[in-house]
């Protein structure tokens, strides 16, 4: 490959081949101060390469492979290849992870008490992941949550936040500009920018936390909170895990061993700043 | 060295990697569907830290690739059993199933089967009493051109556990030229404990050659000239290759076998037949380890006059020319 | 008549953990989960003192639980063989 930048994120190390250079500056400015992985090993390769060899240089588009594909990908712009590079990291470890029981969710960490928050896309937990980030806690991770499979205990995972459409604007707000990335126009999902976790969730990036809450948040309706249970949250979670199947019996005590033991809440919420006041009380509550 | 030349050293000879491109190695296996068997290959060797995290997780996920597969046989034999037909699991269900050596860290993608052509029918309507479904539409050219010259029942998958099953009636496309004798499979089978039944170990070797050289475009070459090392190791004796030879005649694969002979010679280092690698060899060679350090396929010239090679064989040039009229047309 | 008769795997292939009202199982010999809600739990219990069929099942329910739902069984048992749970003998 033409060219090449190793990324190590918490415990994951990616390298990333590129037929194109733009992608992979991109990806370096939006990870500027990440370590690199040691010894030039890693755990997966992406490979961002032209769907036919013409199209490198024809109407540029970016096919996205790597160690585990997604067969039926449509290949994206050469102009959004950093969210290539991105989607490619997210498969990797969506079909490939086997280390860690893998939970689509938001993690964010105080006191070493960690919350948990997994639902449907949409529901809003990369911006309120995202906006906790800067309020005080330390962002794990706005898209996957590792749980070690016998300690049950969390691993960060603090990839760039995905922010789309409305949640930019928030997030400008909110964070130096430094630290976001290009403003990518007319993605299949809208618009989208990535912003860079804070300086503590990268210095930090080694450091475990305890489950203490599983939140199910809900954007869009008037501010609520009831409990889940059990049964529904061990189910909900089998379905936001991509690796629970096939980690047979470890996953399962790994999950049923998390389900038993941490609470879990559904929150519904109108604005991202009344979620952020409901998660302080949340907080409170779980320090008393 | 690296990409697939760096794997097959590494397969063949694990104690002489010592300080290698480990991203390159991981890659190739990862793409050639070898990650599992490397990694048991590699157990209890000097590998650095992360590399070896990752082979404990393939050696961990090949035992659950294991249960499900045999979880696949399984339900299958539940669904089949009233119809009271020998039911002959192949590739690598079947080496799980049947515990051989070729099943360590060996990756299963669908259950295969085999069953005799005259009970077809029964065969598929059982299945789908038992929730298996067609994966296309069940009407047309496609359905209709499929079951007229292939050797297999358009694809079928479980709708609970979302798992495919082939069933076979022979081992190859009825408009191949070589005609393998599918009773004669049959009737040479070996029944296992639970009833259901695996190839005899000449013919699984019969079948992995066919499977490799007539049947396609030599993608997952590696992995099956892996199977064949492993098998003829696990096998071998001057009886054996009596036998080999025999049955290899028997199913007009003389030509391949002995060609996955040499090769599997030429790369793993197998006991097999020497003898000189043909010029045709070495292309098959070069087609095999088209793989670099990135785990990209190399050498598209040679990849694509394979993949018409594997057309060419599969379908004499009259039906080529109707089928591919066909699908233009439509 | 007497129906089809039902066996089920051995308790030690299958371990159930109770969550608030359900059951999740986890299944060895398929590699899966099942969240079940009684009365699965019951029948494979009853299940473990040898094949049975419907009439043989509900008999032994009736005689360890306080067991109503006749015309269930055949429902719950066309679950579990589904599942790969139970299997006719």
């Amino acid at each position: 490959m033409r060219h090449s930048l190793a990324l190590r994120i918490g415990p994951v190390a990616f390298r990333i081949g590129s037929a194109w250079r733009a992608p992979l500056d991109a990806l370096a400015r939006l990870y500027a101060g990440y370590p690199a992985p040691a010894d030039g090993l890693c755990d997966f390769t992406v490979r961002l390469e032209p769907e036919r060899p013409w199209r490198r240089f024809v109407r540029p588009s970016v096919a996205i492979r790597g160690d585990y594909v997604l067969p039926d990908a449509a290949p994206l712009p050469l102009a959004h290849g950093l969210l290539a590079a991105e989607m490619g990291m997210n498969l990797q470890m969506a079909l490939g992870q086997r280390r860690w029981l893998l939970l689509h969710a938001a993690t964010v960490e105080k006191d070493g008490r960690a919350i948990v928050m997994t639902g449907e896309s949409g529901a809003g937990k990369s911006t309120l992941a995202a906006l906790l980030g800067e309020r005080g806690w330390r962002l794990m991770g706005d898209e996957f949550a590792l749980v070690d499979l016998d300690a049950g205990t969390l691993l960060p995972f603090p990839r760039a936040v995905s922010l789309k459409n409305g949640a930019i604007g928030v997030m400008e707000a909110e964070a130096e500009p430094g630290r976001f990335g290009p403003r990518l126009a007319g993605t299949p999902k809208g618009d989208i920018r990535h912003l860079r976790p804070n300086r503590e969730a990268i210095a930090r990036m080694g450091e475990r936390a305890k489950p203490a809450l599983i939140l199910f948040p809900r954007f869009g309706e008037a501010a609520a909170v009831r409990g889940v249970g059990q049964a529904e949250v061990f189910m909900r979670l089998t379905q936001a895990s991509t690796n629970y199947v096939a980690l047979g019996r470890r996953g399962f005590d790994a999950l049923t061993g998390l389900v038993r033991t941490v609470p879990a809440l559904a929150i519904d919420y109108p604005d991202t700043e009344t979620a952020v006041g409901l998660i302080a009380d949340f907080r409170r509550e779980l320090a008393a | 060295m690296t990409g697939a030349r760096l794997l097959v050293r590494a397969l063949r000879d694990p104690g002489a990697i010592g300080e290698c491109d480990w991203p390159g190695l991981v890659s190739a296996a990862r793409a050639e569907q070898l990650i599992g068997s490397l990694a048991f290959r590699m157990e209890g060797r000097k590998v650095p830290e992360r590399i070896e995290a990752l082979f404990e997780a393939a050696r961990r996920d090949s035992a659950q690739v294991r249960t499900q597969a045999l979880w696949e046989a399984e339900m299958c034999r539940r669904a089949l059993a009233p119809l009271g037909i020998p039911v002959v699991l192949m590739k690598g269900t079947a080496f799980h199933a049947a515990g051989l050596e070729a099943s360590i860290g060996r990756s299963v993608g669908d259950l295969d089967i085999l069953v005799p052509r005259d009970r077809l029918a029964a065969v598929e309507a059982a299945l789908v009493e038992a929730g298996w479904e067609h994966v296309k539409p069940t009407d047309g050219y496609d359905d209709s051109y499929y079951r007229r010259w292939m050797h297999e029942l358009p694809p079928l998958i479980h709708k609970d556990r979302d798992r495919m099953i082939d069933v076979h009636h022979t081992i190859l496309p009825l408009t191949a030229r070589p005609r393998p004798d599918a009773a004669a499979l049959i009737a040479d089978s070996v029944l296992l404990e639970n009833g259901l039944r695996i190839l005899s170990p000449a013919d699984i070797i019969v079948h992995a050659a066919a499977h490799l050289f007539a049947d396609g475009d030599l993608a997952g070459g590696l992995r099956n000239l892996w199977d064949i090392d492993r098998l003829l190791r696990e096998f071998d004796s001057p009886d054996f290759r009596r036998r080999l030879e025999e049955r290899a005649r028997l199913h007009q694969l003389a030509g391949p076998v002995a060609r996955a002979l040499r090769l599997s010679h030429r790369l793993y280092g197998t006991p097999a037949a020497a003898g000189r690698l043909t010029l045709a060899d070495r292309l098959f060679e070069a087609r095999l380890l088209a793989r670099n350090g990135w785990g990209q396929e190399r050498r598209k010239l040679l990849r694509f006059a394979f993949y018409l090679r594997g057309h060419w064989l599969r379908m004499p040039p009259p039906m080529l020319a109707r089928h591919l009229w066909i699908k233009a047309t439509r | 008549m007497a129906g089809p008769r039902y066996i089920a795997d051995p308790a030690s292939a299958v371990t159930a953990v109770a969550l608030a009202g359900l059951a999740v199982l986890y299944h060895a010999p398929s590699g899966m989960t099942h969240i079940v809600a009684s009365p699965a739990p019951e029948i494979l219990d009853a299940l473990q003192q040898g094949p049975a069929d419907a009439a043989e099942l509900l008999r032994r329910l009736r005689a360890r639980f306080e067991f109503d739902g006749d015309e269930a069984i055949h429902a719950r048992l066309g679950e579990l063989e589904a599942a790969g749970l139970v299997r006719r003998a």
